[in-house]
């Protein structure tokens, strides 16, 4: 086996191989360093896929040897690439980090288990971002959604609201899943096929018909359920909020952004932007969605109490920035879109981290939890301020750079009201992230009461290292990638070239 | 148009529309979380007809093979079932999406343009296939121009099963000129809605078995009641807008009222630690039992 | 329990095995015909229901213990997924079956293939139905009969 052919199938097949091994495992030890191994693996092969992409272009894979359009294939160019490199890498930082957290907050016989949907979740978001048949998108959507329900309602033994949380998540998620499938069921029968490239090519140039609009309008819809854009996000804060706090990391990170990745691909690739009516919804519906995401997400952020919740409708509220640049429809658009997904999942997992270290010590996630968190757990709060600026787009952070890629891309189209509005909302997440930063630095740790002691009435100590090495790593990329532009910019350009001009 | 024609030729979209508005009503309307798993149930099942009714050929048979019809491939040392089935699945595919359409749009000016699409995807996708399949070294490119073969008569000769059948017989087989081809209904349809049907089980599974557990968390599965329990657990009263005082000091642990009692003995299963730590709610039995 | 529903114990016992004959038809036939490894897995799962039902969940715990389901989930999804990267070992993409015997003239290797594949798909689907009806049926009752 030459591992370079196998290249897109291998982040896939290695944890559909081995993750139900974990299930056997015999405590929870041995089932998080397995799914150390196999994270760490999946994160090693996307990185190589990566590097290859970068190298020679578009890879096409086809499964079992069929041809597309026929058979299925994997379609790996930069776009996917780079989400795929987001998705495993924060899964391969969660895993290591998870198991001090994630001990505390679920039953230790659940263990095994909780490894085993993790495992399955990345593979399911992995396999969304990867596959060039759409209805192999579903599958997978399904994959990872199934799992990710599971995981949320692991919550459960601390705040049994987390069941509730995960019920409305599942029937909100399926109906969006199922809409995406009335949406396929019209593409295919318009164009007689299911492969991304195959239906593209049938309807390129061919005239539009309301078959066609109508299949677009339901993927659009179905997926902004997954993806909780604006006024379709009503499971994520629960969701967000009671889940253990590592899985928080982990789905804020990865999961919405997969199904923004699908929206645009299909966006661009599958239905392209010449249709009249794409056009129309993109200025008309997507614009007015994402800017009245990106203020409603903001602001219900300011008044939140947990943290964790806060997080969560700032998340509306970027998807709203994502979904703006998709909107302009422009190269410059795209690209800013792609930047600021990957960027976004580096910083919103390394916020939920540092949340989840308080949530260890302190078993809690309001707000009350941060005072004066520097002198407790210095480094935890650090990363959170650090991660904080990074949400707000500091300069030399990677919030800047999407920031300034949005702006530009707006200008570009000639939208300055709308570059003035992003600059506005960000200046509510100065709100938001400030009021809890300035708990962190300015008010003293309380002296008495439940939260003057950690969890086990002892002195609250910093989180252990295997948390706040992860953490780290990702507060350090928030960092690095802030001030090596070029890196993500120039990968992220360059897929949006081939997403909406067609080149490679 | 006949506005009774109209509904009546396109029944199949109907009965998908009916049953989609009856689930998600039911979703959407219902309180009782296990009603709302059987709208979830329905909603999907209307999306299953509807795969299944644009995967229908007029004549054809389900899509399965025919013991003789394979019997007869193998003999020819033609491959097995799968090759022949990959060759048929086009056929029926290609058939299936004008056949809709031929249906659907009827008269009406789309009608072309479906044409156009469709017959652009015939032709495109036999040629993929048959590149892909010598490529892939699967089967020998006559059987594959044998199914390239199917697809183009059936589409010449809508009607005549057996007619067409006939000629496409003989064009792949040429010896065999008796075998009779059977006409299949498009297997791709309900391939898929065999998967989504599986997701559809897991997720009903899943759905269930969070209202058992809420059941065991709260006592209730209405959704109503399950807002007012986490509202008093919260604010100490089970609307909201009522709490005046509470809400006063929404950070401030401890002076939310106590409220032991309320929330039934489901609470010594998911005892609220948030809750605990900040003095809020009742949820002193401890939790530690939910596995 | 014991003397209690003869009828149903002997019928049961009278019906139990064809009915895991019947999947195991289904398993196998799955490759040409009708059939498959999800239908398989449900009616051979459909027998132990059907012990458990009439001989309570404990009875039928002790015939299948859970730890067991739970191999066969795992191994199940091993078969189905190593199937697949057996044949990349082999040189070729994944889920070329043709990989597996080489120089076929009738593509067997396709139905070894298929055959090993179903079969795992039929273990964790029996396993996972199963492993559904005792966490469904064997929870604590919390009405208690008496209540209703």
């Amino acid at each position: 086996m030459i591992i370079a052919d196998q290249l897109p199938v291998l982040p896939i097949i290695t944890p559909l191989a081995l993750a139900p091994f974990t299930l056997l495992m015999p405590n929870g030890r041995a089932a998080h360093l397995w799914a150390m191994a196999v994270t760490g693996l999946s994160f090693l092969f996307c990185a190589m896929l990566l590097a290859q992409v970068a190298e020679v272009g578009v890879i096409s894979y086809q499964l079992g040897d069929w041809a597309p359009p026929l058979g299925i294939e994997y379609r790996v160019d930069l776009a996917n690439a780079l989400v795929m490199l987001l998705i495993s890498g924060v899964a391969a930082l969660v895993a290591p980090f998870s198991y001090e957290s994630i001990r505390t907050e679920i039953d230790d016989r659940q263990l095994p288990m909780f490894y085993t949907a993790f495992q399955i979740c990345m593979l399911g978001l992995l396999g969304v971002v990867v596959t060039g048949d759409a209805f192999n998108v579903f599958v997978f959507l399904e994959i990872s959604s199934l799992s990710t329900y599971a995981l949320v309602a692991l919550g459960g033994r601390l705040d049994r609201r987390a069941l509730t949380a995960s019920y409305n998540y599942l029937v909100m998620g399926t109906l969006g899943a199922t809409f995406f499938v009335i949406g396929l069921g019209l593409i295919y029968q318009a164009t007689g096929t299911l492969n991304m490239a195959d239906i593209r090519a049938q309807l390129e140039g061919s005239p539009s018909n309301s078959m066609v609009e109508a299949s677009f309008a339901f993927i659009v819809v179905g997926m902004g359920l997954k993806a909780a854009a604006f006024p379709m996000h009503l499971w994520m804060p629960n969701a967000y909020t009671y889940a253990p706090s590592a899985v928080s990391a982990f789905i804020a990170a990865a999961s919405t952004k997969a199904a923004v990745y699908v929206l645009i691909r299909f966006t661009f690739t599958v239905f392209g932007t010449d249709f009249e009516f794409i056009q129309a919804m993109m200025t008309y519906i997507l614009t007015t969605v994402a800017l009245a995401g990106m203020f409603f997400g903001s602001l219900v952020a300011v008044f939140q109490s947990s943290v964790k919740r806060m997080l969560a409708y700032s998340s509306v509220g970027q998807i709203g920035y994502m979904l703006l640049g998709l909107s302009f429809g422009t190269e410059a658009g795209v690209q800013a879109s792609l930047i600021h997904l990957f960027n976004h999942g580096l910083m919103k997992a390394a916020l939920f981290m540092s949340v989840a270290c308080v949530m260890l010590r302190l078993g809690v996630h309001d707000c009350a939890g941060f005072h004066g968190l520097t002198k407790r757990m210095p480094f935890t709060a650090a990363a959170f301020i650090f991660a904080g600026l990074s949400l707000i787009g500091v300069p030399l952070t990677v919030g800047f750079v999407s920031k300034w890629y949005l702006l530009q891309a707006a200008f570009e189209v000639g939208r300055a009201w709308a570059g003035f509005l992003i600059v506005a909302s960000s200046l509510i997440a100065v709100v938001y992230v400030g009021r809890v930063v300035e708990l962190i630095l300015l008010r003293a740790p309380p002296e008495e009461g439940p939260l003057s002691a950690d969890v086990n009435g002892e002195p609250v100590r910093e989180a252990p290292l295997s948390m706040l090495i992860p953490m780290w790593l990702l507060v350090a990329a928030n960092v690095y990638f802030g001030l090596r532009t070029d890196v993500t910019a120039g990968l992220a350009g360059r897929a949006a070239s081939a997403l909406v001009g067609g080149g490679q | 148009m006949d506005p009774f024609q109209f509904i009546v030729e396109r029944y199949n979209y109907w009965i998908f529309i009916v049953l989609m508005m009856i689930g998600l009503y039911t979703v959407i309307a219902r309180g009782n979380l296990v009603k709302k798993i059987i709208g979830l149930n329905i909603f999907q099942t209307s999306v299953f007809i509807y795969y299944i009714s644009i995967g229908k050929i007029a004549g054809g048979t389900a899509p399965i093979y025919l013991p003789g019809d394979m019997y007869r491939r193998m003999d020819h040392g033609e491959g097995h079932g799968g090759d022949g089935h990959g060759g048929d699945d086009h056929g029926g595919d290609g058939h299936g999406a004008e056949e809709v359409h031929g249906v659907e749009h009827g008269e009406e000016k789309s009608h072309g343009d479906a044409e156009a699409l469709h017959a652009g995807d015939a032709n495109a996708s036999n040629a993929l296939y048959a590149g892909g399949g010598e490529e892939a070294g699967h089967a020998p490119a006559a059987d594959l121009h044998g199914g390239a073969a199917n697809v183009a008569s059936g589409e010449a000769d809508h009607g005549g099963a057996t007619q067409g059948g006939d000629a496409h017989g003989a064009d792949a087989y040429g010896a065999a000129a008796d075998f009779v081809e059977p006409i299949y209904s498009n297997p791709l349809p309900h391939v898929l809605i065999l998967t989504a049907i599986v997701v559809g089980i897991a997720t009903t599974a899943v759905g269930l078995a969070l209202a058992v557990r809420i059941r065991e968390a709260y006592g209730t599965i209405e959704e109503d009641e399950l807002e007012d329990a986490d509202n008093i657990a919260e604010f100490g009263v089970a609307d909201p807008r009522e709490r005046a005082d509470a809400q006063s000091a929404p950070a401030g642990g401890g002076q939310a009222p106590q409220v032991s009692g309320t929330r039934g003995r489901g609470a010594k299963l998911a005892g609220d630690r948030l809750g605990e730590r900040l003095g809020r709610g009742a949820g002193s039995e401890n939790g530690g039992g939910a596995a | 329990m014991r003397d209690e529903h003869l009828i149903l114990r002997v019928m049961m016992k009278v019906l139990f095995a064809p009915i895991i004959l019947f999947a195991f038809y289904v398993q196998f036939h799955g490759d040409y015909g009708p059939g498959g490894g999800f239908q398989a897995g449900v009616i051979f799962a459909v027998a132990f229901i059907l012990h458990g039902l009439i001989y309570g969940v404990g009875a039928t715990r002790r015939a299948l213990p859970q730890g067991a389901l739970t191999a066969m989930m795992a191994v199940g999804v091993f078969l189905y997924a190593g199937t697949g990267a057996v044949t990349m070992l082999l040189g070729r993409n994944l889920l070329a079956y043709d990989a597996l015997v080489p120089n076929s003239t009738h593509h067997a290797g396709q139905h070894y293939g298929i055959l090993v594949v179903e079969f795992g798909v039929g273990m964790a689907v029996a396993a996972t139905m199963l492993t559904i009806f005792y966490h469904f049926a064997g929870r604590e009752p919390e009405i208690r009969d008496e209540d209703w």
